[in-house]
C-alpha cells in the first residue's frame, strides 16, 4: 500500500478532476452512464477520504502523507500537500457530502453531463485547499471551488418567488460568485504580502511559517485575512450572498457549498491568518468573537423569519457558520476544537438540511411554510430524518451538534462570559424556529393538497441515511474525530501563545 | 566598424517580405487560383520561418548596423510569437477572406507585410529604426481595418484608425525630436548613458518622454489615449480586430519595454508614477466601460484595454521579474486566450452574421464546443484557476507587488473582480439564456482546429507554465541582464 500512501493526496485531488475530464468525452445522450460514472467518481473519492481517516496516525499529529515537487522555482511554488489532524475530519467530511449530493441528483435530467463536470471541479477545488501547503496552490484550489457557482446556480437553480418580488437564480448566481470573489482579493493581497516581507522566496506555507512577521504588519493583514476567507464561511455583515445562493442553487450544489465549502472560509482563517500571523490573530480575536456572536444570534433571529423554507435553512447556516468563528476566536483548546468539530457536524447536517428540502420541493413545488403542513403523514422517512437534523440543529445531546457547540461554549465562557450567554440566546433561538417549524410542516393535520404525496425515493433514503448515521455516531461517540483535531489545534495554539 | 554587416541574421525578416510579395504575385499572375489556397501558402510559409529561426537563431546575441538591429533571446522570442500569431490570424480568416473578400492576396500579403514589421519592432535598439517598423505595422493595419471596402463600418473605422494613428505618430515623433534634441542619440544604449550622465532631468527631455509615452500609449490603446479601439475592433472586419488586439499590441509592448528596459532605465524615477498612474487608469477606466457594452467585439475592446492596464504595471516596476510578468500574462492573455475567444466569435459571425452579445443566447446548445471553449477563454481572461490567465496573473501581480506596488496589484485584483461581472454575462447568455433560433450551428474543422488548440494552450499555460516561463526568462536575461 506504499505507492497509494505515498500521493494519496495528489489521488483524492486527482479523483474527482479526473472524474470531470472523463465526463467530458462521455456522450451527452447516454444520461444514465453519466449518472452512473459520477456516483462511482463520488464513492472512490469517499473511499479514498475514510482510508485517509483511518490510516492517519493521530498518535504523533502533524502533518502526514506529504508529498512535494517544484513547480515554479522563480517565484518558490510548489505542489507541496499534506494533511493534519485538522484537515482529516474536513476530507472526510468532503468524501461524505459528495456522494451524498451526487446520489441526491438523481433527477437532474437537464443536461447532466455538464452538472456534474462542474460539480467535480468544485469538490477538486475543495479537497485541494484541504491539502494544499503551498499558499499558490491553496489560493488556485480557492479560486477553482468558486469558478463552476455560476454555472451550477444559473443553469440548475431555482427562482425563490416573495410574492411581491422574485429573487432570481441568475441574481443568487452572481451575488454568490462576486461575493465569494471579493474575498479571494483580499486574501490574495494579504498572501503576496506575506510572500514579499518574508523574503521573496516561497509560498511554502511551512517557510512563510519560519519567517517572524513584524506585529505591525501581522496586524495590518490580519483583517485581510479574517474578512477575505470570512466572507466563505458566512461572517456577517458579508453574509447575504450565503442564503441567496444557496436557496437558488440545486439541491446536490446547495449541500456541497453550505455544507463543505462554507468550511474553507473557516479553514483558510485558521490555516492561512492564525498559523502565518499568529500575533494578529491574537489582536483580532476580540472583533471577529464579536461579529460570530453576531453571526450566531442575528442569523437565528433572520432564519425565524422566513416564509420559504429553503430559506429557514440558509439563515441557520449563517447561525451555525457563527458558532465556528466564535470557536476559533476564542483562541482556547476546548474551543477551537469544538469550531474544528462543528465544522465537521455542520457540514453534515447542513448537507442533510438541503437534501431534504430538496426532497420536499421535488414532490410539493412549495416551499413556503405557511402552506406546508403534515408532511410526516405522507413523508414518514422525510419527516424523520428532518427530526434528526433540526434535534441536531439545536444541539440536542447525542447528536454530532450537541458536543461540537458546547465545546464552543465552554472555550467561549472561559475567555468571553457575555458573548458565551448571547451564543447560548442564539442556541434558544434555533430551538424555537426549529421547533416551531417541524411542528408545522411536518406533525401538524395533514393539508388537503398533500394526500397524494409520495415519499423520499430509496436512493434518496439512502443517501440521507448515510448523513444521518453520522451525525448520531459523532453525537455518540466523538472522540475519534476529538482526538485527531486535539493533537494539532494544542500545537496551534502554542504557537500564538508564544508570539 | 564592421565591415559587412552579417546579413545572415536578417534572413527571418528577408523570408517573410519575399513571401508577402510572392503571395500579390501569385494572386495578380495566377487568378484561377482557389482563394484559400493563398492563405494556406502564407501560413505554411510563416511556420517554416518560424522553425528555421528557432532551429538557427536561439541563443544568438548580435547586433547589426552599429545596434540598430539586434539579435537576441528578446527579438527572437518575440518574433516567433509574431510568426505564430501570423499563423493563426491568417488560419482564422480564411473562412472570412473567402465569404467576404475579393482580394485575398492584399489580405494576406499585408498581413505578412505588418508581420516584418512587428518583427522588427521586436528587434530594434534605435528609436528611429523603431519608427519605421512601427509605421509599417500601422499603415499595413490601416488597410487591413478598411479592407471590406463593401461594408460602411469598416470604412468608417479605417478613416478613424488612419487620422487618429496619424495624431499619434505625429507625438511620438515630436517626442523622439525632442529627446534626440536633448541628448543627440537616438540608440537606447547611448540615451541610457547619456541619461546616467545626467545629473538632473531637463524639461525639455521630460516632454519629450511624455510625448514618447503618449504616442505609444496610442499604440496599445492605454487609457486617455484608447478612444479609438473600441470604434475600430467593432468596424474592422473580425480576422483583422484579433490581429490588432493579439499582434499589434504584442508589438508595441515589444518595443516598450526594451525602450523602457534598455533607454530609459537610469530615469526610472521620472516616468514610473506616470506610468503607474496610467495603468491604474486604464485597467479602472477599461473595465468598467466594458459593463455597458452590447457587442461582443467592442466588450473585448475594453477588456482589452483593462489587460493594457494590468501590463503596463509590469513596465512600470521595472525588473526582471516584472518584464518576465508582462510577457508571461502578454502570451496567456493577449495570444492564447483573446485568439481562442476571436476564433469564437469569427466562427459565430461566419454562421451567423451576427455579433452582439445577446445573440449568443443559447450557444451552449447550438454549439456546445463553441460556448465551452469562449467560456473557457473568458475565465481565462477574468483570472479564474486551471487556465492561463490565473497563473499569469498571479505571476504578474506578484512580479508587481515585489516592487512595492502592493496598492496598484490591490486596484488591480478589484479590477479583475468587475471584470469576471462583464464575462459572467457573456457565460449567462450563452448558457442560461435561450436561444431564439435554436438551429444547431456547424462549425468548420479548421476552426474547431484551432480552437482545440488554443484551449488546450490555455489550459496548458494554466497548469505547467515552467517551458514557457524559461523561455521568457531567456528573453528577459538579453535586455535586462540578471
Amino acid at each position: 500500500m506504499s505507492l497509494l500512501d505515498n500521493h494519496l493526496l495528489t489521488l483524492i485531488v486527482a479523483v474527482p478532476f479526473g472524474g470531470a475530464l472523463a465526463l467530458i468525452f462521455f456522450p451527452s445522450d447516454r444520461p444514465r452512464a453519466i449518472h452512473y460514472f459520477a456516483r462511482a467518481v463520488g464513492l472512490l473519492t469517499l473511499l479514498l477520504s475514510v482510508y485517509t481517516f483511518a490510516t492517519y496516525w493521530s498518535k504523533d499529529g502533524g502533518f502526514q502523507f506529504r508529498e512535494s515537487y517544484p513547480w515554479l522555482e522563480g517565484l518558490g511554488i510548489g505542489w507541496k500537500v499534506a494533511v493534519d489532524g485538522i484537515t482529516v475530519p474536513l476530507i472526510l467530511l468532503t468524501g461524505v457530502v459528495l456522494p451524498a449530493g451526487i446520489f441526491m441528483s438523481w433527477n437532474v435530467k437537464h443536461r447532466p453531463k455538464d452538472f456534474f463536470v462542474l460539480l467535480m471541479l468544485l469538490v477538486t477545488g475543495v479537497l485541494g485547499v484541504f491539502v494544499s501547503l503551498d499558499l499558490f496552490f491553496l489560493f488556485f484550489f480557492y479560486e477553482l471551488a468558486v469558478l463552476p457557482m455560476y454555472l451550477l446556480i444559473g443553469v440548475w437553480g431555482s427562482s425563490s418567488d416573495f410574492g411581491t418580488f422574485i429573487r432570481t437564480k441568475e441574481y443568487g448566481a452572481m451575488k454568490l460568485v462576486l461575493y465569494l470573489v471579493a474575498g479571494s482579493v483580499l486574501v490574495w493581497v494579504a498572501l503576496v504580502a506575506m510572500w514579499v516581507e518574508a523574503g521573496m522566496v516561497s509560498f511554502d506555507l511551512e517557510v512563510l511559517e519560519k519567517a517572524s512577521f513584524s506585529p505591525g504588519f501581522q496586524r495590518l493583514f490580519f483583517p485581510l485575512v479574517m474578512v477575505g476567507f470570512g466572507v466563505l464561511a458566512g461572517l456577517w455583515p458579508f453574509h447575504t450572498w450565503s442564503p441567496d445562493g444557496h436557496v437558488a442553487a440545486p439541491t446536490a450544489v446547495s449541500m456541497l457549498h453550505a455544507g463543505v465549502l462554507m468550511k474553507l472560509g473557516a479553514y483558510g482563517i485558521l490555516r492561512v491568518g492564525m498559523v502565518l500571523l499568529p500575533q494578529g490573530a491574537q489582536d483580532w480575536m476580540p472583533v471577529l468573537i464579536v461579529f460570530g456572536t453576531i453571526n450566531v444570534v442575528y442569523g437565528a433571529i433572520s432564519a425565524m423569519g422566513q416564509r420559504d423554507l429553503k430559506y429557514v435553512v440558509g439563515y441557520s447556516s449563517v447561525s451555525h457558520m457563527g458558532y465556528v468563528l466564535m470557536g476559533l476566536a476564542t483562541l482556547e483548546p476546548l474551543g477551537v476544537s469544538g469550531a474544528v468539530l462543528q465544522m465537521f457536524s455542520h457540514g453534515i447536517m447542513t448537507a442533510l438540511f438541503f437534501a431534504l428540502v430538496g426532497v420536499i420541493y421535488d414532490r410539493t413545488h412549495v416551499r413556503d411554510i405557511t402552506v406546508l403542513e403534515g408532511l410526516s403523514k405522507r413523508m414518514g422517512v422525510t419527516g424523520a430524518f428532518f427530526v434528526v437534523a433540526g434535534l441536531t440543529s439545536l444541539g440536542l445531546p447525542g447528536l454530532s451538534g450537541f458536543v461540537a457547540e458546547i465545546l464552543v461554549f465552554i472555550g467561549t465562557f472561559r475567555t468571553y462570559p457575555l458573548l458565551g450567554v448571547l451564543g447560548v440566546i442564539g442556541a434558544a433561538i434555533t430551538a424555537v424556529y426549529i421547533l416551531r417549524l417541524m411542528a408545522k410542516v411536518f406533525f401538524g393535520p395533514l393539508g388537503d393538497r398533500w394526500k397524494g404525496l409520495p415519499d423520499a425515493a430509496r436512493i434518496e433514503t439512502g443517501a440521507m441515511a448515510v448523513l444521518v448515521f453520522f451525525l448520531v455516531l459523532v453525537g455518540l461517540m466523538p472522540w475519534p474525530l476529538l482526538r485527531l483535531i486535539d493533537v494539532d489545534v494544542a500545537t496551534l495554539l502554542q504557537r500564538i501563545a508564544g508570539a | 566598424m564592421q565591415a559587412l554587416p552579417n546579413y545572415a541574421l536578417l534572413w527571418p525578416e528577408l523570408l517573410v517580405t519575399a513571401l508577402a510579395l510572392l503571395v500579390l504575385a501569385l494572386d495578380f499572375l495566377v487568378p484561377k487560383l482557389r482563394k484559400r489556397a493563398l492563405g494556406y501558402l502564407s501560413a505554411a510559409g510563416l511556420a517554416a520561418v518560424l522553425a528555421l529561426s528557432l532551429a538557427f537563431l536561439w541563443g544568438r546575441q548580435e547586433s547589426l548596423y552599429e545596434g540598430l538591429f539586434l539579435v537576441d533571446n528578446f527579438s527572437l522570442f518575440f518574433k516567433a510569437l509574431f510568426l505564430i500569431v501570423g499563423t493563426f490570424v491568417i488560419l482564422m480568416s480564411v473562412d472570412y477572406v473567402d465569404q467576404h473578400l475579393e482580394h485575398p492576396g492584399e489580405f494576406y500579403g499585408i498581413i505578412l507585410f505588418s508581420v516584418v514589421g512587428m518583427m522588427v519592432m521586436a528587434a530594434t535598439g534605435e528609436l528611429l529604426t523603431a519608427y519605421i517598423a512601427l509605421e509599417l505595422l500601422s499603415f499595413s493595419l490601416y488597410v487591413l481595418v478598411a479592407i471590406a471596402r463593401d461594408n460602411p463600418k469598416s470604412n468608417e473605422a479605417g478613416l478613424k484608425y488612419v487620422l487618429l494613428g496619424a495624431f499619434s505618430t505625429a507625438l511620438l515623433l515630436y517626442g523622439i525630436s525632442l529627446l534626440y534634441g536633448v541628448l543627440g542619440v537616438t540608440r537606447f544604449e547611448d540615451i541610457s548613458s547619456k541619461l546616467q550622465a545626467m545629473d538632473s532631468i531637463n524639461p525639455t527631455l521630460l516632454v519629450g518622454l511624455t510625448l514618447i509615452i503618449a504616442g505609444l500609449g496610442f499604440k496599445v490603446a492605454a487609457v486617455p489615449f484608447h478612444m479609438w479601439a473600441p470604434d475600430i475592433y467593432e468596424g474592422a472586419p473580425t480576422p483583422v480586430t484579433a490581429y490588432l488586439s493579439v499582434a499589434s499590441k504584442a508589438a508595441a509592448f515589444a518595443l516598450v519595454l526594451r525602450f523602457f528596459a534598455v533607454a530609459l532605465a537610469p530615469a526610472v524615477d521620472q516616468w514610473a508614477f506616470l506610468l503607474v498612474v496610467l495603468a491604474a487608469v486604464t485597467m479602472t477606466v477599461g473595465n468598467l466601460v466594458a459593463i455597458a457594452q452590447r457587442n461582443i467585439k467592442r466588450l473585448i475592446a475594453y477588456s482589452s484595454i483593462a489587460h493594457v492596464g494590468y501590463l503596463l504595471m509590469g513596465v512600470a516596476a521595472l525588473s526582471a521579474l516584472g518584464s518576465n510578468g508582462l510577457l508571461f500574462h502578454l502570451v496567456g492573455y493577449a495570444v492564447t486566450t483573446n485568439l481562442a475567444a476571436f476564433v469564437v466569435i469569427i466562427a459565430f459571425f461566419n454562421r451567423t452574421g451576427k455579433e452582439e452579445i445577446s445573440d449568443f443566447a443559447g450557444l451552449a446548445d447550438r454549439a456546445p464546443f463553441l460556448a465551452m471553449a469562449l467560456s473557457a477563454a473568458l475565465f481565462s481572461l477574468a483570472g479564474l484557476p486551471f487556465f492561463a490567465g490565473f497563473t499569469t496573473k498571479f505571476y504578474l501581480f506578484t512580479a508587481v507587488a515585489r516592487e512595492g506596488y502592493l496598492w496598484l496589484v490591490g486596484i488591480a485584483m478589484v479590477n479583475s473582480l468587475i471584470s469576471l461581472y462583464y464575462y459572467l454575462m457573456v457565460i449567462r447568455q450563452m448558457y442560461i439564456e435561450p436561444a431564439s433560433d435554436a438551429s444547431r450551428l456547424r462549425v468548420p474543422a479548421l476552426l474547431s482546429g484551432l480552437l482545440a488548440v488554443l484551449v488546450l494552450l490555455i489550459i496548458l499555460i494554466g497548469i505547467y507554465p515552467s517551458p514557457l516561463l524559461r523561455a521568457i526568462e531567456a528573453a528577459t536575461r538579453a535586455i535586462i541582464p540578471a
